[in-house]
């Protein structure tokens, strides 16, 4: 039996012609960027090219708004820690909202510590942040927004652009976390108004532990990474090289087929949700009917758990994920359903599938057939018969 | 606790690794019902029912027992399991070692401890083995539901013990077991019971039980 991955957004796999561009950097051209000499040279030459060539996707003005790092995880602590430790003086009050990423959620927890204030803004039923609700939580004291672009178990798009604006109007640096939209959506750093931007390469075809902040011209910030001042002094360590190049082409292709991906993609998703919401009773759609990730499909199942559908699943190949509590550290179920206001019976039976390039109407097709029998399998071992009308979804 | 210090231990790091016998035991569960009907038909002529949990906490059980009354034998063992694969394979796996060899004597029974349940699967993952404490609970209650349909209120279960967490039923010989399994935090309480995650006003009880425990045990 084939594996069929539907788990696109915890990571993708790393696509040929990106494995290509990364092969001589490892074996050819492996010198230091920092070196003075000629292998070194050569790695700072291509180095520069990939920074060059993000630099143009991100239509940012200078090569010098691209910092690479490790990831999203360190992109977004740097963005948050630096900026806020570098306007220590001017305020301390951090806006985010509860469906962010434990990335954004962490640091911020970490911050109050150092004396932070943080506000977490609670999103509409779909886990969206209204552009009102930003503004009234606004202070004087505010130096900082950290929305994300599109939620990693949702879907949900944010209108960023809006979110940007009443931030420029009110002069507070705005971040975004864009790990889950580099590939798929709008990415124009200055169309979008966006101060500071997190993207990260393992989620859209490229290779694992690469990322990058950009940084708007002018934004005050500190680095969290000391030593020999690479990235322009922001983020020190040898520049990973291979996977530098790696990321450049991963996102210069994904942003080239990202239109027509996402009118594939979106034909997919439409067709499973469907398929699922129609064929199995008691069954409702996390986050936004629309206003979504063309990817990402998250749906929960009255009467049964998370993890055990997981397990089922599997078991006919499918790798998929789940906001169900067993499947999480805490033992609570996905934060982000929950704050969307929907009950822990629902939060507890979700199921996230996420599509990528590979993705067949095949697989979708198969997808339909063999979850109403798991579905059904695993409600009749069940204690439970809920009725819908029981279990309300708490609109906020 | 984003600034807790770390320390790093040697433990098993194998923690999402489920043995061949808790996956038989999942995906072929033992003693269930094959309709819904089924299950409503029994539930009438069972000797004793429990329940446990809710579909809010995340796992819930319903076991029914037959009972051999003048062996004073469980004959029968049916269930419904709404959970994750260690709650799952559990229940199942306690169902069989209640009915195996013409069944056990309701005293044994009573003696079967998670940990005995866990080890029949050939272990289950520690940050799981709150999911198998759910079989005995149901299984408790359903014991004692036959003891008072049967009018044997002496030998009801629990008395003596004291429900601490209002929602999933967990009392303080629960948490005893716990701290005696090694669980002298909170959190490492937690972990082995799901106690508070639903309940939380019971946690200043909890914490004040284990520090109880701690002592009588360990001498803390």
């Amino acid at each position: 039996m084939k594996d069929i991955y539907l788990d696109h957004a915890a990571t993708t796999y790393v696509r040929e012609e990106v494995l290509k561009e990364m092969e001589k950097y490892f074996t050819e051209v492996y010198g230091n960027p920092g070196s003075f000499n000629s292998i070194g040279l050569k790695a700072k030459e291509a180095l520069d090219k990939a920074r060059d060539k993000i630099k143009e996707l991100l239509n940012a003005p200078s090569e010098k708004n691209i910092i690479f790092t490790s990831g999203g995880t360190e992109s977004i602590n740097l963005a948050i820690k630096g900026v806020a430790r570098s306007l220590k003086k001017k305020g301390n009050h951090i806006i985010t909202s509860k469906v962010e990423h434990h990335a954004v959620l962490e640091t911020c927890k970490y911050l109050e510590e150092e004396g932070f204030e943080v506000t977490y803004l609670d999103p509409d039923q779909y886990g969206i942040i209204s552009v009102e609700k930003l503004e009234r939580a606004i202070k004087s004291n505010t130096i900082l927004v950290s929305l994300m672009y599109a939620n990693n178990e949702i879907g949900s798009i944010n209108p960023i652009k809006e979110l940007a604006e009443i931030c420029k109007s009110k002069r507070i640096y705005f971040h975004t976390d864009a790990c889950q939209a580099g590939g798929l959506l709008n990415i124009d750093a200055k169309e979008l108004n966006i101060d500071l931007m997190t993207l990260n390469s393992s989620k859209l075809y490229g290779p694992k532990g690469v990322g990058l902040l950009y940084i708007k011209t002018g934004i005050l910030i500190k680095p969290i990474i000391h030593g020999g001042g690479q990235e322009f002094g922001l983020r020190s360590g040898t520049e990973n090289v291979p996977g530098i190049m790696g990321f450049a082409k991963a996102l210069e292709l994904a942003q080239l087929e990202r239109e027509e991906e996402n009118k594939r993609l979106g034909k997919l998703s439409k067709k499973l949700t469907e398929g699922i919401l129609n064929n199995i009773p008691k069954t409702v759609l996390n986050g936004h009917p629309k206003n979504r990730l063309s990817n990402n499909v998250n749906i929960s199942f009255l009467d049964i758990e998370g993890e055990a559908l997981l397990l089922y699943l599997n078991e006919h190949g499918f790798c998929a994920s789940s906001g169900s509590a067993c499947t999480s550290k805490t033992l609570d179920p996905s934060h982000v359903i929950i704050a969307t206001g929907v009950p822990y019976e629902f939060a507890h039976g979700s199921l996230r599938i996420t599509l990528g390039k590979k993705t067949s109407e095949e697989d979708i097709n198969l997808m339909i057939s063999v979850l109403p029998k798991i579905v059904e399998k695993l409600r009749l071992i069940s204690p439970f018969n809920l009725k819908m009308e029981e279990v309300k979804i708490n609109a906020r | 606790m984003p600034d807790e210090l770390i320390q790093i231990e040697e433990t098993d790091n194998k923690e999402w690794f489920y043995t061949d016998i808790v996956k038989d035991h999942f995906f072929n569960p033992r003693n269930v019902f094959k309709t819904k009907a089924e299950s409503e038909a029994y539930a009438k002529e069972a000797d004793g029912t429990g329940l446990v949990g809710s579909p809010a906490c995340g796992d819930g059980m319903r076991m029914f027992l037959k009972i051999d009354k003048e062996k004073d034998k469980i004959t029968e063992c049916k269930w419904e399991t709404y959970g994750c694969g260690t709650a799952l394979a559990s229940t199942s796996m306690f169902s069989v070692m209640l009915t195996e060899n013409d069944g056990m004597k309701i005293e044994d029974a009573l003696n079967i401890k998670p940990k005995d349940i866990a080890n029949k699967l050939g272990g289950i993952p520690a940050r799981k083995f709150h999911c198998s404490v759910l079989a005995d609970k149901a299984f408790k209650e359903a014991v004692n539901d036959f003891f008072r349909n049967t009018n044997q209120l002496n030998r009801i279960q629990g008395t003596g013990k004291k429900i601490i967490d209002k929602v999933l039923k967990i009392t303080d010989e629960d948490i005893e077991h716990a701290v005696l399994e090694g669980a002298l935090s909170f959190e490492d309480v937690q972990k082995k019971t799901k106690v508070g995650i639903h309940d939380k006003g019971c946690i200043p009880e909890v914490n004040r039980l284990i520090q109880v425990y701690r002592e009588k045990y360990f001498g803390e």
